[in-house]
């Protein structure tokens, strides 16, 4: 779960990471009062979960309390790569010399975190990896021993940080990894983190992930959650325990397992369909969960077919053909469904199946092939 | 004979007494696996099984009464990661950890505990491992699976079912089939497995699966590349999945570019490895090698 700027930099503060003054503001009425109280000298920043926001027109500097007022209202009323602008973060103007990063994220090759710093700030580091490679210093953590002090310095050293700003800078990184830890955090990043004219560090830009399997331990953190940047049918979803991505597709798709559900949606486009979602049910589908799940499935009406595809290891594929039975009979989807089940119990399941007028399918590239068809138009989905 | 699970395996199952414990260990004892005891912490002194397993309080004393030399963890995400360090801690030769929802830092902290520990780690979110016809140590369903000479690692649990059943269907075996879990960090990745399919000397070829995410499977092309002798046919899932999107499992994810299915299949197929369009290919693929090299 990615957190707002304004929510990391609340949670930087917290850990005594300097930060401009600012506040959040919902109207152009309260961006105008937040300038006139830190001096009219701001910067307005849109708050979206998305890369970009300053080439969009997102972040805009104001000189006096009207012209932010003006600025806000403009920002307010934007819509980001998709994503409308709720709130826009009013922080004073800071005077920059130099823009730095600063990093952690998690290392799958080397099983570690991996702090990074470099002394090109202020732009996207994965862009300054590609092209600059070298710009970046990179420390790896033992998550055993965490943050010392002198790696720390190799990465004050590396990015030719003045030796007079070497504690403070310490300082810094030893809260971004106690911000790290302590929140279950996969991603912390301060970017920029300026020098100052009047030579302090400041962060004026920070990003926070919170591993997902963590929120459990973390309400206070999982509160954070903002609904309006998210798709509704993901949101349904997640109620029911069900994990739904939307795509752009005809093809409604429901599957147990994740990497089932991967393989079916490759396999709809290897036969020229388009799925319309990833949609995993997990184990255990029961009636109530293939219910949730097509009821989600049928909130999209660009679904011109829905492709089911159960394989039953503990999951026992009677189990689940009462399930969707009992969805079919209770939404009556007027759409063309197409029904693959293997493993345990499937030829019972398909028994279960065969007298309701349902599409069946023995294999998935059976199935895909059906359901492409009946999404492209050809009712009884025969591919002939 | 088969890789990490075999008839020399003495199976301790950490969290027997559970919903889940119970209803696996029944079916791996079924299937032949040696149970030889459960721990649920203050269940000691206890048996279940129709009074046939010992419970004991801790990993230690299961292991001192009993000479196990693995485990199978099947506790909720809270208390795993404590149940995988006292399994290392007793001298627990191989643990395999089904729980998912481990958050990935608690997982950072045993791979770095597990490094000091002679001990071999499958999963967290794994569906465990077979050796057909010898035991099982984890939930694969036994009946869509025999006895042959095709080693198996996957990152999936349903897809590799799929597998199973695409090459039992084509009267092909398996010599010993490894879910290595779908978390981003996780105790065995290919090249901790391949090795051990190399020098088995019941595996004739090892399929591989895969998914967006990481970098393992490039890993992996590079080992095949310099050092497996054996053919492997791989199979990648998420060719058609967008970037920044975790697809279920925790650790199918594309990343700042890295971990598409694309650099998977080139780096896979650079090393030589025939790389599947889907499932069923796959076994079309064995097929027709086996054909073409007799």
């Amino acid at each position: 779960m990615k957190l707002h700027e304004y929510q990391a930099k609340h949670i930087f503060s917290r850990f005594d990471i300097p930060v401009p003054k600012g506040k959040i503001a919902n109207t152009a009425a309260e961006a105008r009062q937040i300038a006139s109280e830190l001096g009219g000298n701001v910067i307005i920043k849109a708050q979206v979960l998305v890369g970009g926001r300053g080439l969009a027109g997102g972040i805009r500097l104001a000189k006096n309390p009207n012209e932010a007022g003006t600025l806000a209202a403009t920002i307010l009323g934007m819509e980001i790569k998709g994503l409308p602008v709720h709130r826009v973060l009013v922080d004073e103007a800071a005077s920059i010399k130099e823009e730095l990063y600063l990093g952690i994220t998690i290392d799958r090759i080397e099983q570690c975190p991996i702090f990074m710093a470099s002394s090109t700030g202020g732009v996207n580091i994965e862009e300054v990896a590609q092209t600059a490679p070298q710009k970046i210093v990179k420390v790896l953590i033992n998550p055993l021993l965490g943050l010392r002090d002198y790696q720390a310095r190799e990465l004050a050293a590396g990015i030719d940080l003045p030796r007079d700003q070497w504690k403070i800078f310490t300082q810094i990184a030893t809260s971004l990894w106690n911000i790290f830890t302590s929140n279950d955090a996969t991603l912390v990043e301060i970017n920029p983190l300026v020098l100052t004219k009047d030579k302090t560090l400041l962060a004026l830009d920070g990003k926070i992930t919170i591993d997902d399997n963590a929120l459990p331990l973390h309400p206070d953190l999982a509160e954070m959650r903002d609904l309006d940047a998210e798709v509704p049918e993901e949101i349904e979803a997640r109620k029911y325990g069900l994990t739904y991505i939307k795509m752009d597709g005809s093809i409604g798709c429901m599957v147990n397992g994740a990497g089932l559900a991967m393989a079916t949606m490759d396999i709809i486009k290897l036969h020229y369909g388009e799925p319309a979602n990833f949609l995993d049910i997990g184990g255990g589908a029961n009636a109530d969960r293939v219910s949730a799940a097509m009821r989600i499935i049928l909130q999209d009406p660009s679904v011109k077919s829905i492709l089911i595809n159960i394989f039953g290891g503990i999951t026992r594929c009677d189990e689940v053909a009462r399930g969707i039975l009992s969805a079919i009979n209770d939404i009556k989807p007027s759409l063309p469904i197409i029904i693959r089940l293997a493993g345990t119990n499937a030829n019972e399941g398909m028994k279960l199946l065969a007298d309701k007028n349902l599409t069946t399918a023995d294999t998935l590239v059976e199935a895909a092939k059906k359901a492409v068809m009946a999404a492209h138009g050809d009712q009884d989905g025969d591919p002939g | 004979m088969a890789i990490l699970v075999n008839k020399n395996t003495r199976l301790i199952v950490q969290g027997l007494t559970g919903h889940e414990g119970l209803f696996h260990a029944a079916q791996m004892q079924e299937y032949g696996t040696i149970i030889v005891a459960g721990v649920s912490p203050g269940k000691g002194g206890t048996w279940e099984m129709q009074g046939k397993i010992p419970i004991f309080d801790s990993v230690r004393m299961a292991v001192e009464a009993t000479g196990a030399n693995s485990s199978i963890i099947f506790v909720p995400a809270r208390a795993a990661p404590d149940a995988i360090y006292e399994a290392a801690e007793a001298g627990v030769k191989l643990v395999v950890c089904i729980t998912e929802g481990i958050p990935v830092l608690e997982m950072l902290r045993v791979s770095a505990f597990l490094k000091t520990k002679n001990t071999l780690l499958v999963g967290p979110n794994s569906p465990g491992i077979i050796s057909p016809g010898i035991a099982k140590v984890g939930i694969i369903p036994a009946q869509i699976i025999t006895r042959g000479s095709i080693g198996i690692i996957s990152r999936s649990g349903t897809l590799t079912y799929e597998m199973l059943n695409a090459l039992n269907s084509a009267l092909l075996g398996v010599s010993t089939c490894v879910g290595i879990g779908g978390d981003p960090i996780i105790g065995s990745t290919y090249i901790d497995l391949l090795p051990l399919f190399e020098d088995d000397a019941d595996t004739e070829m090892v399929i591989m699966i895969g998914e967006i995410g990481g970098s393992d499977e490039e890993r992996a092309a590079e080992y095949i590349s310099n050092k497996m002798t054996k053919p492997v046919v791989a199979f990648i899932a998420g060719r058609s999945s967008p970037p920044g999107k975790r697809m279920g499992h925790a650790g199918a994810i594309i990343e700042g570019g890295t971990g598409t299915a694309a650099s998977k299949i080139q780096a896979l197929e650079n090393a030589g490895v025939k790389v599947a369009r889907h499932p069923e290919e796959v076994v079309e693929l064995i097929l027709r090698g086996t054909t073409t090299e007799n």
